[in-house]
């Protein structure tokens, strides 16, 4: 963990030798998803309501999946880069040294310039919080942050498991934009507004309805049965985790016996 | 020390013609070729010596440091490197290595050197008394005083080198890995890097195995050659008997190591 600072300490001088193209980027960053946010805004505004959710609710949701998408797009650009580290033969730097490949993959990129969009993110985030109709307590308060952890562990997750098929194909596959950038659009809503079978996918595939759904349920007061489970639901998106990593480890095998 | 025996590698590679038609058969269909990287490959290396590994292009040189180093995993054979296996127990093996990719940068492109430097030793784990001795000792002799404090993209191909040999030694390994050191480099570098080798193989017992296409290279520095070609290790000795093997009698004076490479390379049928 104190490596991992050292890494990014010596990113950020990287980082600050273009100061100029940091403040365009991040500048750029904030206003992406601000662009995005005003349309949620104007719908509402027009429309009132989708399918029983009101605005605030909606934002809440906005807030929570773009938080954690800027979290994880910042620790785990290294996985999102990653084609570039192999395709130059850079990963076999990574393999001599004694550390292990997810912490050196980590370490290897941090894209500051990605405090744009957890500027934006948390703003809309605080102006839900402040203006949604609930009774915020201490149970629901941890909810919120457990949705924040994660989703970052889901996006992160996803990030990991497109970096680990370059093992396999060497080059870069847009085809991860489907799931980072598309389920970050489809799960900044509510996913029960959704086709049936989307909100399975999201939820069974890719846990992102653990995430959104569910524990919003619970913080907006609308459960039934058990409310425990619905607080513990984030956890599923966490777990998300777990397999990525061990098919990383699998990759990171085949690649040192095939060489390719 | 280094135990390498019956060590074979092949790679699958694509098979590739030219024509519009063939590439897009290529895209659904693939046929791929074995290629034999190693081929049986046994040597041993004992403490403080300096290996000059060479042959042609394609060779197989940087194969046998990859398997070496631990990055790759041979089909088959054994390799017992300071009683670990490479492969096997990475993490703990490469503490003791130090590898240096001539063509390829291990330093962090836009901060000063020195800042790598660091970030190394806490990669490294290296505690601080010994970071410094080691530090000074190769500031000095790689003269590195000047340069230390320049980001590593304002450095010359030379200055750079220095600063990459200096970076694989922080953690004063036992044994060194160059692949080709001195490539780029004018001739001013070039005898810097060879005596800074020679010096620290003599003062700190480093193990040196390194490759290269420069003669001179291993004129000044290798006590022992290994020939590799088409994946099989071809020849096994120090530069004395080579040159008995393959001087040309009919001219006076001694053939130059080119000379005698290109020859052997002609024998075996492999340039």
């Amino acid at each position: 963990m104190r490596l991992f600072g050292k890494y990014l300490l010596i990113l950020f001088k990287s980082q600050m030798q273009y100061s100029t193209s940091f403040w365009l980027l991040s500048f750029g960053q904030f206003f992406i998803p601000f662009s995005v946010f005003a349309g949620l805004y104007f719908l509402f505004e027009r429309f009132g309501q989708i399918q029983g959710w009101d605005f605030y609710e909606v934002a809440l949701c906005f807030g929570v999946i773009h938080m954690a998408f800027a979290i994880s797009e910042c620790l785990g650009r290294g996985f999102d880069t990653f084609s570039g580290l192999v395709a130059n033969g850079d990963f076999d730097r990574l393999l001599v040294r004694p550390r292990s490949t997810v912490l050196q993959v980590l370490g290897s990129k941090f894209e500051f310039t990605r405090i744009g969009r957890l500027l934006q993110s948390s703003m809309v985030l605080v102006w839900a919080v402040s203006r949604i109709d609930v009774d915020w307590t201490f149970a629901k308060a941890m909810t919120l942050l457990f949705m924040i952890v994660s989703g970052t562990c889901i996006f992160a997750g996803i990030f990991i498991l497109m970096a680990t098929m370059c093992f396999w194909t060497i080059q870069g596959l847009e085809i991860s934009s489907i799931f980072t950038d598309g389920g970050r659009e489809m799960a900044q809503y509510p996913l029960n507004i959704y086709q049936k079978w989307v909100t399975r996918f999201f939820t069974y595939v890719i846990p992102f309805g653990f995430v959104n759904y569910l524990p919003l349920l619970f913080i907006l007061g609308r459960t039934e049965g058990n409310p425990l489970l619905y607080v513990l639901s984030p956890l599923a998106g966490c777990a998300f985790i777990v397999p990525c990593l061990l098919l990383w480890r699998f990759g990171v095998r085949r690649y040192r016996s095939t060489g390719s | 020390m280094i135990t390498v025996s019956g060590i074979s590698k092949s790679f699958k590679v694509a098979q590739r013609t030219s024509g519009v038609k063939s590439a897009v058969k290529a895209l659904f269909r693939r046929e791929y070729t074995e290629v034999a990287a190693l081929n049986d490959i046994s040597f041993s290396i004992a403490p403080g010596e300096i290996i000059g590994y060479i042959g042609p292009n394609g060779a197989g040189k940087s194969t046998t440091i990859k398997v070496m180093s631990g990055i790759l995993v041979p089909d088959r054979g054994s390799c017992s490197i300071m009683g670990y296996t490479p492969w096997l127990d990475r993490v703990a093996y490469v503490k003791n290595i130090g590898v240096v990719f001539g063509q390829r940068s291990q330093l962090w492109w836009d901060v000063p050197v020195i800042d790598s430097f660091e970030l190394l030793r806490d990669i490294y784990d290296v505690p601080q008394p010994e970071y410094e001795s080691n530090l000074k000792l190769l500031t000095e002799t790689l003269d590195l005083e000047n340069i230390i404090r320049t980001p590593v993209r304002q450095l010359s191909l030379g200055q750079r080198m220095r600063c990459e040999i200096a970076a694989s030694l922080l953690h004063s390994p036992s044994i060194l890995f160059l692949d080709e050191p001195t490539i780029g480099l004018d001739a001013v570098s070039k005898i810097a890097v060879r005596q800074f080798i020679t010096r620290i193989n003599k003062e700190k017992g480093v193990t040196v195995i390194l490759t290269t296409h420069d003669m001179n290279d291993i004129e000044a520095l290798a006590n022992r050659i290994l020939l590799i070609g088409k994946g099989s290790l071809l020849f096994d000795g120090d530069l004395n008997s080579l040159r008995d093997k393959y001087a040309d009698d009919s001219r006076t004076g001694v053939s130059s190591i080119e000379e005698i490479v290109v020859r052997m390379y002609e024998e075996y049928q492999i340039s």
